[in-house]
């Protein structure tokens, strides 16, 4: 009786053997890089660790499949290879002849996949599930866009400094027309030459001022 | 006589002026060095044989930008006025040149204060970790990278889409991007505020906007140096390959070069040096601003080809990487077993033991070389490049900061000089009216080139700012200065010309003023005009577009320009140039008409009102 035991469970598992291999429709292949997530504190590859995968990835079916009590088991790992890259099989924990369809299993593994990740101290670069694509991180957005924030300081600060100018300027120009009632009796006719001298600076010749203004042309 | 001698000191002591020499060199070295100090010389460096492209250059430099940068000096300070009065004073029919002057100078200020905006705009998004041209966006549902930025690149998208949101082509004109037109307003406010009192307050500006860039040169220099592949970047610039000095188009192109960087031609020269009191050396202020111009050009390769070495590295090294990573998945064989020092090893072997497997895999060829060559000039360097360069570097937010200020600085101080090249002639032609106050008037203009700058917001943008700038920013100014040469030393007179040299600096122009400006300047000019025409007119007007939707994208599609664009390029080119003759043409009727007015009118008690004005 326990012979025969002993035997169907070895031709289960082989069964279950058989139907994980390289390219198997039914489950998917696992690459992990941790000497170049982890470099000087890598640590190394044994059967412990597979088990800690075997068990996370039963956690994770377990998370997806509400109900079903999946064991370290049901998955079923082969074609372990050097790179640290195998193969892995999901068995339904109900009927081991019994395999989990591919997307299922996807689903399983897109939610839980944070928690496989840090099980392990890897990322979704470097564990990673051939053919499952991660599911891309949402990126931040802020509620006011950074640069507006940038713009706003930089523009107030610019219309600071405008207005400070202009207002300067008019003032200075207010404290100069004061000053001059005063010189203007002496200056009158500075000023005229003055003026004129402006209006002239353009023309080739200088005014002489031994004419007045209005008498330009000698009249006949 | 006396009363002369009083309202011409009282003239002298109106026109504004410069509160120290420093200032004004300052301000005549910031419109010199410009953008194209840092973008564009060294790209012709690299491109045209490294270290050999520096003896054109320097050529150029002695032959031509010297001696026509010497006398835009002498003529604005001996005759103390702007470009068009200048001109109108050595020869009412060579007046046109001040006009051509002035609306180049007009011109150009619009569309490069454009190149300032998008300078703003970066350096607005630098304050964020991380920078927003690292990452590719996602799309709606979050399964894959948007199509358009994962095809070309992250910082190619975030320029093309994100910034200037372009159009396929220039006939889709798209609408006008809020958030450009927001930050042309702000580089317009951040020009009035230096410009708003004419040289008064540039003057104090450029203390800060002019030894900046420097500042932050040296840091970059510094920083370049220390890392990885700057070393290629540099041995790669500057290697000499001698036998690029034989293309007659390297020294085309170092001669243009020259004549661009020193912002001659503008009239801003002109106008800044109106301001100095007449008993000054301009030959030293042109032989330091020439040198200093050329000297930053050279020293600003330097850190920019450090750090595009640098990206050259890393790139060459991600190549090399992901060839690794598929020899390894492929061939299940440990983790970092291979290395890049052992890849060509385990590769042979590899390649022995199963060929079809390696083949299969599509192995990239990493050539350090190639990626090497992959530098850009212009906005190019700038927003697509350096961008890419700044994100691998450690501490991206600051560099990317210190690098936008420093083009912004640049840039600003060039700005300074084109608009003042417009205020000056029109203050000196008083077509100001005497009430408007001068902050008022330089607030009408920046606001009115704002708005006729705000084509270059559009979709279509991008593609108008070339065309400003090949057409505009080119062959026109190459004619004026040539017609600038000949009609002082000819129709001025170079005698004359020299004694007015004489009284203001207290030396005579020595033989090698003497033979450029008689001979070997203008030869020079008129050839590299011509040849730049012909050069031009072999090109077809083709231009680059971006289109997402083109078959070979992310290469650009080349397209021919519509006939209505050729129309208004040909008239960008020919309108400055245009008032030349035009001017001529103009007075010399006016000459006529009184000539035959006093051969009719024989009295001798009729005054002639002098017409040597506009």
């Amino acid at each position: 009786m326990l012979d025969k035991i002993l035997f169907l469970l070895c031709l289960a598992s082989a069964l279950a053997d058989e139907r994980c291999m390289p390219d198997t429709p039914h489950g998917f292949q696992v690459r992990l890089s941790i000497k170049t997530a982890l470099g000087d504190e890598a640590y190394a590859w044994n059967e412990n660790e597979m088990f800690l995968f075997r068990a996370t990835l039963a956690f994770a079916m377990r998370n997806h499949m509400t109900g079903q009590q999946f064991n370290v088991s049901n998955i079923v790992v082969c074609d372990e290879t050097e790179r640290v890259s195998f193969w892995f099989i999901v068995t339904s924990p109900l009927d081991t002849s019994q395999l989990i369809d591919q997307e299922n299993v996807e689903a399983a593994i897109r939610r839980s996949r944070n928690r496989i990740n840090s099980a392990f101290l890897l990322t979704d670069k470097t564990l990673e599930f051939v053919d499952i694509l991660p599911t891309l991180g949402t990126p931040y957005v802020h509620p006011t866009p950074p640069w507006l924030i940038a713009f706003g300081v930089v523009m107030g600060a610019v219309g600071a400094g405008i207005i400070i100018m202009l207002v300067s300027s008019a003032v200075q120009k207010k404290l100069k027309t004061n000053k001059k009632p005063q010189d203007k009796d002496e200056d009158d006719e500075e000023e005229t030459r003055v003026k004129t001298m402006e209006n002239g600076v353009a023309r080739d010749g200088v005014y002489n001022m031994s004419f007045s203004e209005d008498e330009r042309f000698t009249a006949m | 006589m006396m009363e002369k001698e009083d309202s011409e000191e009282k003239e002298i002591s109106e026109r504004p002026k410069w509160d120290n020499k420093v200032q004004y060199l300052l301000t005549c070295i910031g419109f010199a060095v410009g953008l194209g100090n840092v973008w564009r010389f060294p790209y012709l460096c690299q491109t045209y044989g490294g270290g050999a492209f520096l003896i054109p250059y320097l050529i150029a430099l002695v032959l031509e930008g010297l001696p026509l940068l010497h006398m835009e000096l002498a003529i604005g300070q001996r005759l103390r006025l702007g470009s068009v009065g200048v001109w109108n004073s050595i020869s009412p029919y060579m007046g046109g040149l001040g006009v051509a002057s002035m609306m180049v100078s007009f011109l150009v200020g619009m569309f490069y204060n454009m190149i300032l905006a998008w300078i703003l705009w970066y350096f607005f998004h630098s304050f964020q970790n991380p920078l927003p041209w690292r990452d590719c966006p996602v799309n709606l549902n979050h399964t894959a990278y948007i199509s358009e930025c994962e095809k070309s690149s992250s910082v190619n998208y975030f320029w093309y889409r994100e910034t200037l949101n372009i159009t396929p082509n220039i006939q889709t004109s798209g609408s006008l991007e809020w958030w450009l037109v927001l930050c042309l307003a702000s580089a317009w406010c951040f020009v009035y505020i230096g410009f708003v009192r004419g040289i008064e307050s540039i003057g104090k500006a450029i203390y800060a906007t002019v030894t900046f860039p420097y500042l932050v040169l040296t840091i970059f220099l510094i920083r370049a140096l220390t890392l990885p592949g700057a070393t290629d970047g540099l041995v790669y610039l500057f290697t000499p390959n001698w036998n690029t000095l034989k293309n007659p188009e390297v020294w085309l192109d170092a001669a243009t070069q020259i004549f661009f960087s020193l912002s001659l031609a503008f009239g801003g020269l002109i106008a800044f040096s109106s301001y100095n009191p007449q008993k000054n050396n301009c030959e030293s202020d042109a032989l330091i601003v020439g040198c200093v111009n050329s000297f930053t050009s050279i020293y600003a390769s330097i850190p920019i080809f450090a750090i595009l070495g640098f990206k050259a590295n890393e790139n060459y090294n991600t190549c090399q990487n992901w060839n690794i990573l598929q020899l390894t998945n492929a061939f299940n064989i440990g983790d970092e077993n291979i290395t890049v020092e052992n890849y060509q090893d385990w590769f042979n072997h590899l390649n022995a033991t199963d060929p079809s497997e390696v083949e299969s895999l599509d192995l990239k060829t990493c050539d350090l070389h190639t990626f090497l060559e992959q530098s850009a000039s212009g906005t190019g360097l700038a927003f697509i490049v350096f961008t890419e360069a700044v994100i691998n570097m450690p501490g991206s937010q600051v560099w990317a900061v210190l690098f936008f200020i420093m083009l912004f600085c640049l840039g600003l101080s060039s700005m300074f000089g084109n608009l003042q090249g417009v205020l000056t002639p029109l203050m000196d032609l008083h077509l100001i009216p005497t009430w408007m106050p001068k902050e008022i008037f330089t607030g009408l203009i920046c606001l009115v080139a704002f708005t006729i700058s705000l084509i270059f917001t559009l979709g279509s943008g991008n593609y108008w700012l070339e065309i400003f700038n090949n057409y505009v920013g080119s062959m026109p100014l190459l004619i004026i200065a040539f017609f600038e040469i000949i009609t002082v030393v000819y129709i001025y007179g170079i005698n004359r010309f020299n004694d007015d040299i004489e009284w203001m600096s207290g030396r005579r122009p020595n033989i090698y003023w003497q033979a450029t400006w008689r001979f070997i300047s203008p030869l020079l000019l008129l050839v590299v005009s011509v040849a730049y025409v012909v050069m031009q007119a072999e090109k077809s007007p083709t231009y680059s577009t971006w289109n997402p939707d083109y078959m070979y994208f992310p290469l650009a599609e080349v397209l021919p320009y519509p006939g209505w664009v050729v129309a208004i390029c040909g008239l960008l080119s020919a309108i400055p140039v245009i008032s030349i003759p035009l001017v001529a043409l103009y007075r010399f009727v006016g000459f006529l008409k009184n000539y035959i007015k006093t051969r009719h009118n024989q009295n001798p008690y009729a005054n002639e009102v002098s017409n040597g004005d506009l």
